[in-house]
């Protein structure tokens, strides 16, 4: 069980961070740390997609004069994708808070039973 | 925003960081083949530097961008990206096809300048991107 | 030029959103004008290709030149350049539609909103065309981030549940994301065709199913299947009205229409996808009598509306969990009608609440009277929701209820009727007040007065309302010719 810990160690740390995105999302009760949370969220499916590849004794996907072969570079593409996601979780985090600041200066402040009392539910 | 963040030591210091970070945010750009980079990383330098002069010196910084200016930014480097493509198919390639420019002999050099293209157009776009994020953030109400 | 219209047909709008805050800034005439001309020439190379697409088969292109699985393809075929049709065509109504909403806002705002909205178009004609998973996702996360912008432009409310529909959308994005990276993992492919053939030995490993999983979750939130619909509710009540009419009918159908691609078409519809087809079609069942049941308790008109598009996504997937000819059929052809019908009552109520500031139902005695046209339009609509012939409505309902006999499915077919039961409760109510209730002396004074709608937007309810009974009567011609070739064991 240890060996396989080992091994799997990254696994188990993406799945905590994922995890402790949704816990964020569903019980805080304020709007910023709802929206600190789905970030988390979404770093945690990021370092997903790195490890996967992940190569032991890789170097970064540069192409060095000497090295030849591609067992010795670490795999690009998940790189090139998670640059788009980056960029995805950028703008998501913009657009919200943008959101979030009319929200604050409409209602006055951001916890979120107090803004949906105010919003007539 | 409307009094000015800084005290004199920040005033003296980022005068000395701003050349330096907008050097680097060129590096990085231009790099964007050979080293960790790239037309993201590059805007969100520029955007940085322009931010960091707003924040020293409040509303009435001598240099900056404007919210529409950030907004037309935004529009441009996109606008870039997508007329590249465009223009690839009126040159006969797919879309996006780099090869179809007439830019030279060299296959891979023409691919190269192709994608050093879109890599600024990328990068006008973010740093209008941020820009607009920051100044929605502090703005008027509307 | 015409060899480029896959590509175009998502470029075209992309490149005009990015043009219009400047053209806006220019003129709000021009910014309307490019709008609709650049909506117009996206529906014609739609239209071209699903007539190319039907006659030839399946039509690969490739960006960037790159051949695939190396570089990223898109293709159509004829499910897929269906699907571009309806939407492109249901924007260009809608683009015609939200002219009066935009007359006296400012140039930024104006230009703002066709930027916004042309971008959902592209996002969402992007997720149809595309032939590569991550593609699709970015596709997804442009036309939903557009979105939320869009829908709050609708005033204060509308910020709080475009916020709230943020967060769940983002976790319905993040959802499908991790699925990918599972199939990635255990392929290394991120071609849809590639996929496919590489997946076939891997089937009942645990990646996949954990993958099948967690795509069925993300894109169950983003088609508001039953449990994951909180957010639909808030979001189509308080943004402006084209937002709603366009979310309406088209994001729901975009994602019901990836969960099919992949279902059927990427995994085969076998192994892990059994299951999950039979928890899609259960949920969609619960949801049915739910959105209905909730749709008659509702006052405010908007929201009942939104209940009933729950109730309505259900049946869809109702359909596709049957995974028999005719489940698939029936769902697509309710795609179809859904997509037309929601369309048209939002374009309804927000052209009521325009003129008259109207929102609630009880205030809707005589509203015959008034706006005569529109009531049509909503009646029309009305009946084809409940399924009565020879609207489409009809059609999709008995081809479902058919293949839910023969699926021997007999919760389904109970559910289906007494939902069309149901519809008929909370729709004639509408019915009654608008066209037989009669004022009273108070009620006569307070009425504001209120005439038909400007053209620009009564022109496309009256072809949304007419498209209701001609594609029913022509709903044969339309299920042997087009959407028979969208099935997964098709003749291509």
């Amino acid at each position: 069980m240890w060996a396989q810990l080992s091994t799997h160690l990254q696994y188990w740390f993406i799945a905590i961070l994922l995890l402790l995105g949704l816990y964020g999302i569903l019980n805080k009760q304020n709007l910023m740390k709802k929206l600190m949370a789905m970030n988390i969220m979404q770093v945690a499916v990021i370092i997903f997609f790195l490890t996967l590849g992940q190569k032991a004794g890789g170097t970064p996907p540069v192409l060095i004069k000497g090295v030849e072969g591609a067992e010795a570079y670490v795999n690009p593409l998940p790189h090139a994708l998670m640059l788009t996601a980056v960029v995805v979780s950028l703008s998501t985090t913009g657009v919200a808070l943008a959101l979030l600041v009319r929200i604050y200066r409409h209602y006055g402040d951001l916890e979120e039973p107090d803004v949906l009392r105010r919003l007539g539910k | 925003m409307k009094p000015p963040f800084g005290s004199i030591i920040l005033d003296a210091a980022f005068r000395l960081m701003i050349p330096f970070i907008l050097l680097f945010a060129v590096y990085v750009l231009v790099h964007g083949h050979y080293s960790p980079g790239g037309g993201f990383q590059a805007g969100v330098l520029f955007a940085v530097s322009v931010i960091l002069v707003r924040l020293v010196h409040g509303r009435d910084a001598a240099w900056g961008v404007s919210r529409k200016g950030a907004v037309i930014l935004a529009c441009l480097g996109t606008f870039i990206f997508g007329g590249i493509g465009l223009l690839t198919v009126i040159f006969g390639g797919n879309v996006l096809d780099y090869g179809a420019l007439p830019l030279g002999p060299h296959e891979a050099e023409v691919r190269a300048m192709g994608t050093l293209g879109i890599e600024i157009g990328v990068t006008i776009a973010v740093m209008g991107v941020i820009l607009t994020i920051f100044y929605a953030m502090i703005g008027k109400e509307d | 030029m015409t060899e480029h219209t896959p590509a175009l047909i998502v470029l075209v709008p992309l490149v005009s959103a990015l043009l219009l805050p400047i053209l806006a800034l220019v003129s709000k005439v021009l910014a309307r004008g490019w709008t609709l001309v650049a909506l117009l020439g996206t529906h014609a190379g739609s239209v071209s290709t699903l007539i190319y697409v039907l006659a030839n088969g399946r039509w690969h292109y490739y960006l960037g030149g790159w051949a695939p699985p190396w570089g990223i393809e898109y293709v159509l075929d004829p499910l897929g350049a269906g699907m571009a049709t309806l939407v492109s065509f249901l924007a260009l109504l809608v683009a015609f539609y939200s002219g009066p909403y935009l007359k006296d806002a400012a140039p930024l705002k104006t230009g703002s909103f066709y930027a916004l909205f042309l971008l959902v178009t592209a996002g969402l004609l992007g997720m149809v065309v595309t032939g590569d998973v991550f593609n699709l996702f970015v596709f997804l996360e442009i036309s939903a981030l557009a979105t939320y912008g869009l829908v709050a432009m609708g005033g204060h409310r509308a910020t709080v549940a475009a916020f709230r529909y943020l967060i769940v959308g983002t976790i319905g994005a993040t959802f499908y994301l991790l699925g990918i990276g599972y199939l990635y993992a255990v392929t290394g492919t991120l071609n849809m065709a590639d996929l496919a053939e590489r997946i076939m030995p891997l089937l009942n490993s645990q990646a996949v199913v954990v993958a099948v999983a967690l795509i069925l979750a993300g894109f169950g939130i983003k088609m508001a299947l039953f449990p994951l619909h909180g957010w639909l509710p808030d979001t189509y009540a308080y943004a402006p009205a084209p937002v709603t009419t366009f979310i309406s009918a088209v994001m729901g159908k975009v994602a019901i229409y990836v969960l099919y691609r992949v279902f059927y078409f990427i995994l085969g519809g076998t192994g892990p996808v059994l299951p999950a087809l039979t928890v899609l079609g259960w949920a969609g069942a619960v949801g049915i009598l739910a959105g209905s049941l909730m749709a008659i308790a509702q006052r405010d008109f908007w929201r009942m509306l939104a209940y009933s598009s729950i109730a309505q996504m259900g049946y869809i997937a109702v359909g596709l969990s049957l995974g028999n000819m005719m489940g698939i059929t029936g769902a697509l052809l309710h795609i179809l009608n859904h997509a037309v019908v929601k369309g048209g009552l939002f374009m309804v109520a927000g052209g009521v609440f325009w003129r008259t500031g109207i929102r609630d139902i009880p205030s809707f005695i005589q509203m015959s009277r008034r706006m005569p046209m529109s009531m049509a339009v909503f009646v029309a609509a009305a009946l084809s929701m409940i399924g009565i012939p020879p609207t489409v409505g009809f059609f999709s309902k008995w081809y479902l209820v058919l293949a839910s006999i023969e699926a021997s499915a007999w919760p389904f077919v109970i559910v289906i009727v007494v939902s069309s039961l149901l519809n008929a409760v909370y729709f004639f109510r509408i019915i009654e007040n608008s066209y037989l209730r009669f004022r009273t002396a108070e009620e006569d004074e307070v009425a504001v007065g209120g005439t038909e709608l400007p053209a620009t937007m009564l022109v496309p309810m009256v072809v949304l309302g007419v498209a209701v009974f001609m594609l029913g009567v022509l709903s044969g011609e339309v299920v042997t010719n087009i959407i028979s070739f969208a099935l997964p064991w098709g003749t291509q």
